[in-house]
């Protein structure tokens, strides 16, 4: 036992004389969540757009004021003729054109009728869409006010609510993605490499010298690895709970288990690499390529996986990361239970013993 | 000049020796915005909802039928069982539950106020944002549809007594079909510049400081300005050459045709890829290992990239943070290939982006040079 915990002690000293890599283990998640949590929402406030009004009557005067109002739009410039709307979103400043055609307030009140031309920057579709959706919602509300007396009979009030993340942050989606990235990099990536370099320096022959297990050895060396992510997870879950108030609704005890689960896979994967890889490069180039960008591209991370093409969705199922953010996301958001999760965390437990047999049969005892 | 000739000499036999590099440079760019802009993808479409339908009238009929005409949602259940409902929400089959309560009908029409209750799995922000913006949307087209009929009803042919409307036509420019791979394609290209251009010269020069044989570069003649001009030049065509190859895929693969001009395009990305490169080569100069330098710049990328506005709109941002994608050179890049590719802009309304990005690239490998110390 002295002689393991020597091993994990040395082990310690690699990781911790490296405080470069320890800045930007540490840092990278706290800046990231941070960003997220602050920086980076869907949410549309102040759009510029531009006004062309050939009308100028008081009608348009008004809708114009209730535009302003909303809180969605800001005011850019008024434009005097059509030829400007292409020339103006050339500028690349404004979003959204909002045309009155000639007599709008008339044709309001002789034909019951009016045209309103809204003319949206499709570039990004989604807030060309949003914005579209706010102003006719707008122009809806206008026109009842206007129709006081000629109210429509029927009236269908829809009452919303958004479960899981009522104020639609973007951050409760990210904090899940987030812990399984970490684990991934630091117990993946990490420990591939750290046996790699062993191998690579020639050091790993004086370690499979000493009376140690080489299973003794594997181990000692990812225990310390075991420690760090735990460590960084704790510090994402603990930012996200006290500074975006990101809820763990389901027990605590059942995300702490399927977080060892999860670690204990990624780790077996990073122990499998290290088996293949002969150079750290190849070990990070592998780790990179192989796990890190499918892992961020296909697990649902950031990207929904349903709106994915049939390949990159098929894919996505042999990701033991994409099962993993369902787990966390259920458990921390919808507050589930082992009763709803049981199935993702079986395929885990899949991933984890193929990963296990596969490095035990790739591992030698001798070197070359 | 000679000896910068005899350093690219140098620099590309490196590269071309290295059998592992050409495909990365040549394959990796197309596989690369192949899938990214595949799987990179906000488009919202197939909002899957689920009916909880305790009326069952001929209105609650109606209403339904509505949601089953338009694309956007995908209907995958119904029931008059709100267990039922409940789990088809945290099992995410369903985005959005749409209960129509009891007497729905009934309440309609006698009271002339009835309720719609629409309960969305928000976990994903901007989908239920949308999601719920096009269920309304239905919504307020059922009642302006019943409203009428009823309006007729009662006095058929009474134009006076309907109410007044305003009709609102709209129209998307520069991306008419929507299509979410248009916005996404042109910045994924900046993102491949970036990578390939700030990875292989964040790697260069600490790889020869690890391997050792910086040392026989420092004991040469050679000028610092030359050391770096030497480094830079190789990879700076490489990285236009890969936006060469981005730009082909851009137009023939993606059918996305080119509205403005190729010059400002070129222009830009050449100054750019310089920016990106004194980026690359200032950590270069600060690391020892190449583990270390790619840490670093994958660091630095990643936060780039959150804040350009790549996926998420940089208006959204609160200002503080908007005022900190200014020093972000990412930025600049997107809005202007964005701008030049789909809207056509010219050189006039991008100048002020490129007078930035001059600064950068300038104050970049200014710095760099600077740092480059040739006693260690």
């Amino acid at each position: 036992m002295k002689r393991f915990l020597a091993f994990v002690k040395k082990e310690i000293y690699h990781i911790a004389r490296d405080y470069r890599t320890m800045m930007i283990l540490f840092g990278m998640p706290v800046a990231q969540i941070l960003l997220f949590g602050f920086a980076i929402t869907n949410e549309i406030r102040d759009a510029n757009i531009a006004i062309l009004d050939q009308s100028k009557d008081h009608v348009t005067e008004k809708l114009t004021n209730k535009l302003l109002s909303s809180g969605y739009f800001k005011l850019d410039s008024y434009l005097q003729s059509p030829d400007e709307i292409e020339s103006t979103f050339k500028k690349g400043k404004i979003k959204l054109v909002i045309v009155f055609k000639e007599q709008f307030g008339e044709d309001l009140f002789r034909h019951n009728s009016a045209d309103l031309q809204i003319i949206a920057d499709a570039t990004d579709p989604n807030t060309a869409n949003t914005l579209i959706y706010y102003t006719q919602s707008i122009v809806r509300d206008f026109m009842a006010s206007f129709n006081v007396g000629a109210r429509p009979r029927i009236m269908i009030s829809p009452e919303v609510r958004f479960r899981y993340n009522q104020n639609l942050k973007g951050v409760f989606l990210f904090v899940p993605g987030l812990i399984t990235i970490i684990l991934m990099l630091v117990t993946a990536m990490m420990t591939s490499i750290s046996l790699t370099r062993e191998k690579e320096l020639g050091t790993m022959e004086v370690l499979l010298a000493s009376p140690m297990k080489p299973f003794q050895i594997i181990l000692a060396k990812v225990i310390p690895y075991i420690v760090l992510a735990f460590l960084i997870s704790m510090v994402v879950l603990l930012l996200g709970y006290f500074v975006f108030g990101v809820p763990i609704r389901g027990s605590l005890a059942l995300l702490l288990l399927e977080l060892l689960l999860f670690v204990l896979t990624t780790l077996s994967l990073g122990i499998l690499i290290s088996t293949i890889a002969k150079t750290q490069l190849v070990a990070l180039l592998l780790s990179v390529m192989g796990l890190l960008l499918p892992t961020i591209l296909l697990s649902g991370f950031i990207f929904p996986i349903e709106n994915m093409p049939k390949i990159l969705q098929w894919i996505s199922v042999i990701i033991p990361a994409k099962w993993f953010i369902i787990i966390v996301k259920d458990i921390m958001l919808k507050g589930s239970g082992l009763d709803m999760v049981w199935k993702e965390t079986l395929v885990i437990v899949g991933f984890a013993l193929f990963f296990i047999i596969m490095s035990l049969k790739k591992f030698k005892i001798r070197l070359g | 000049m000679r000896i910068i000739l005899y350093m690219l000499q140098k620099e590309f036999r490196q590269i071309f020796r290295n059998r592992g590099m050409l495909p990365i440079i040549f394959i990796m760019p197309i596989v690369q915005l192949l899938i990214l802009s595949n799987a990179a993808t906000f488009e919202i479409k197939n909002v899957k909802i689920y009916f909880n339908d305790f009326d069952k009238s001929t209105y609650s009929a109606r209403l339904k039928s509505k949601f089953y005409q338009t694309d956007y949602f995908q209907i995958t259940g119904e029931s008059i069982n709100r267990r039922d409902s409940e789990y088809f929400l945290e099992k995410n089959l369903a985005d959005i539950i749409c209960e129509i309560p009891p007497d729905f009908e009934k309440d309609a029409i006698k009271y002339g106020t009835a309720k719609v209750f629409f309960k969305i799995n928000a976990i994903d922000g901007m989908k239920a944002g949308l999601g719920v913006s096009y269920a309304q949307n239905i919504l307020e087209s059922f009642i302006l549809e019943v409203n009428k009929e009823i309006s007729y009803k009662l006095s058929p042919g009474a134009y006076a007594s309907t109410p007044k409307n305003v009709i609102i036509n709209y129209s998307n420019w520069f991306n008419e079909k929507l299509d979410y791979k248009t916005f996404m394609v042109p910045a994924l290209l900046v993102l491949l510049v970036t990578l390939i251009g700030g990875f292989l010269s964040s790697l260069n020069i600490v790889r020869e400081k690890e391997m050792g044989t910086i040392e026989q570069i420092n004991v040469t003649p050679i000028k610092k300005h030359q050391f770096i001009i030497g480094k830079l030049l190789p990879f700076w065509l490489l990285a236009l050459f890969v936006f060469t190859i981005g730009l082909l895929c851009t137009r023939y693969i993606f059918n996305i045709p080119l509205a403005g001009s190729l010059t400002v395009l070129y222009a830009f990305a050449s100054i750019f890829i310089l920016a990106i490169m004194g980026i690359g080569l200032f950590l270069s100069s600060v690391t020892d290992t190449q583990q270390q330098a790619m840490f670093v710049f994958w660091f630095i990328v990643v936060i780039f990239i959150l804040m350009s506005g790549l996926f998420t709109p940089i208006e959204n941002m609160p200002v503080w943070a908007q005022n900190l994608t200014r020093i972000n050179p990412l930025r600049y890049f997107m809005e202007v290939i964005r701008m030049v590719i789909l809207k056509g802009s010219g050189f006039s309304e991008v100048k002020n982006h490129f007078m930035i990005i001059t600064g950068f690239a300038i104050g970049m490998n200014m710095i760099a040079v600077w740092r480059y110390r040739k006693k260690s």
